[in-house]
């Protein structure tokens, strides 16, 4: 493991009515856990007139009405840093560096196994990804499942985990021209990341698989299946075997 | 009770003031792009703030009523007559049961806002009854309205004795709101500018540079030409959350301002971030219409969030007392 990294934090205003906490400038798992931590300890202790906290890979946003604050609004932005900075203060991020495989983590969640198709029309650019990593389509698919990833962060559409652990042998670099209509449920390989599509939409990863599960469905509460910080596992999965994975898994 | 469209114009969807709570699961805030136009043509008909109305783009919708209904219009100057009769905007009016509602091009301005009393009856989903596009979902249908859809009106009201029942075909209430300073609709629209991040050293060049609204513009951003490229001092290295009105620089040199529609996490440099009190007029800039960046202190901008904010609150109170008579 790597040594840990020390996190510092600095403040930015996103305009009037945003503060991001910074916390570094990469990513790593250690970065990732800090800024999670930072957005949990401060989301069990809101203040009133914050509507959203917001946390990615090494940083935090924290969304607010400046004029409900309870105090000036010229005071508000103050109010949410002293708020952000007190917090950061206390905060024992580093115990939760490391989770037990199979152990529930600080946001109580498991780990979730997600079924995946992997390869022929499900994947179509996983030749490519074998050809790039000068490897078989099965060693592909044997690195790719290997890994515990969490989820570093959400963004681009409801849903759409950022994953941490991408096997580096993987990398392969986005497609030259974006498809303009990636499946949902679409797994696929961007540069050093790794994700499922919860929507379709145009998209420039590699195809690698596709998956049953929803992971974005606003009629159910919650919405989302991952939120940051959750585990999971991909789970090679014959395409016949589909409907009773996605079953056990829902 | 329903509202039925006979021609849905270029882009109409159900919006109210969207989901400002759901940005952690990577929901995008939605909504109204011009939440003042919303609120206040919600007030003129006596709905709460957040009802859920029609929010039309460049070119309007055909709508028929089945029933009678008080209706106003706030937001971009468009062509609007109900048979025949120009309508007013930023009053409230009553229609008759049967009307036919044209709405037709934008002459100024980008989006209109057509509030119903009672608001339109869709289902609330993830807490706001707004379409959200892209995740097709909300709304009616989870889509922008098309021919042929009959959308279902809560129940009206009390219409109080301003809008006498033996009224045929169209009458106006007596008094109107008056949307500036709040929302002004210039030839060269001035914005301010709160500095991001990643502004340029000698940023002379942003504020001296006159934009222009690119036609791809849409519900996530206005997308902004200039003559001359805007330079980038240094390159974010990671995703950072953002936020509505932050000025993104992708590397073409061509600013992208978010607006409700945004994602909530961008990898661009952030160069700046739009006033809250800016986001109206932002939301009206049609294309080809022209911007220039006013730079703002945080100090201004608070001030000016305020005054928007008690012009909404006057427009509001008024009416109720209007309603109330």
């Amino acid at each position: 493991m790597n040594a840990v990294l020390q996190p510092g934090l600095t403040l930015e205003p996103l305009g009037d009515s945003a503060v991001l906490a910074v916390l570094g400038d990469r990513i790593h798992p250690d970065l990732n856990t800090a800024a999670l931590a930072l957005a949990d300890e401060l989301d069990r202790q809101r203040l009133k007139g914050v509507l959203d906290i917001v946390p990615a890979y090494a940083s935090v946003a924290i969304h607010y009405l400046p004029l409900r604050m309870e105090v000036p609004a010229e005071q508000s932005r103050r109010k949410v840093e002293s708020w952000i900075k007190q917090t950061w203060s206390h905060l024992h991020w580093e115990a939760h560096r490391q989770p037990q495989p199979g152990a529930e983590d600080i946001w109580n969640q498991s780990i979730l196994p997600v079924p995946v198709c992997y390869g022929g029309d499900f994947g179509p650019d996983i030749d490519h990804v074998a050809a790039h990593c000068g490897m078989s389509v099965d060693e592909v698919i044997a690195r790719h499942s290997a890994p515990i990833y969490r989820v570093a962060m959400l963004g681009f559409q409801p849903g759409f985990p950022y994953l941490l652990g991408l096997d580096p042998r993987l990398e392969t670099p986005r497609l030259a021209s974006p498809r303009t209509r990636v499946a949902a449920g679409a797994v696929g390989i961007g540069g050093a990341q790794t994700g499922i599509y919860p929507l379709p939409s145009p998209g420039g990863w590699q195809l690698i698989g596709w998956s049953p599960l929803r992971l974005f469905d606003p009629q159910r509460h919650p919405a989302t299946l991952l939120r940051a910080g959750s585990r999971l596992r991909f789970i090679p999965t014959a395409a016949e075997d589909i409907d009773t994975a996605s079953q056990a898994s829902r | 009770m329903s509202l039925e469209i006979l021609k849905p114009g270029l882009l109409t969807s159900v919006q109210d003031l969207g989901r400002p709570n759901h940005r952690a699961l990577g929901i995008a805030v939605g909504g109204a792009v011009d939440t003042f136009s919303l609120q206040v043509a919600n007030a003129l008909v006596g709905n709460e703030p957040h009802a859920a109305a029609l929010e039309i783009t460049l070119l309007g919708p055909r709508l028929r009523f089945t029933q009678d209904a008080v209706i106003a219009l706030c937001g971009g100057r468009f062509e609007a007559s109900l048979e025949d009769l120009a309508l007013p905007m930023w009053r409230a009016m009553r229609v008759a049961a049967g009307s036919i509602l044209d709405i037709g091009r934008s002459q100024r301005g980008a989006r209109l806002y057509l509030a119903i009393a009672g608001g339109l009856n869709c289902p609330r989903i993830l807490d706001s009854r707004a379409t959200a596009l892209d995740g097709s979902f909300g709304g009616w249908q989870g889509r922008a309205l098309r021919a042929g859809d009959s959308l279902p009106l809560s129940e009206c009201f009390s219409l109080g004795r301003h809008w006498p029942r033996q009224s045929i075909g169209l009458r106006l209430a007596r008094w109107w709101a008056n949307p500036a300073p709040a929302l002004t609709l210039e030839p060269i629209a001035e914005i301010g500018l709160l500095p991001g991040h990643h502004l340029p050293e000698g940023n002379e060049t942003l504020f001296d540079t006159e934009f222009q609204v690119d036609s791809r513009s849409n519900r996530m951003g206005l997308r902004l030409e200039s003559e001359t490229p805007i330079a980038l001092a240094n390159q974010p290295t990671l995703s950072e959350p953002v936020s509505i009105g932050t000025v993104q620089l992708p590397p073409e040199g061509k600013p992208i301002i978010l607006l409700a529609d945004a994602q909530t996490i961008g990898g661009y440099p952030r160069i700046g971030h739009i006033p809250s009190a800016d986001h109206p007029r932002l939301a009206q800039l049609a294309p080809s219409d022209r911007l220039r960046f006013v730079p703002n202190t945080e100090a201004m901008a608070l001030q000016r969030l305020q005054q928007l904010d008690r012009h909404l609150q006057r427009l509001q109170d008024a009416a109720r007392d209007a309603l109330r008579d």
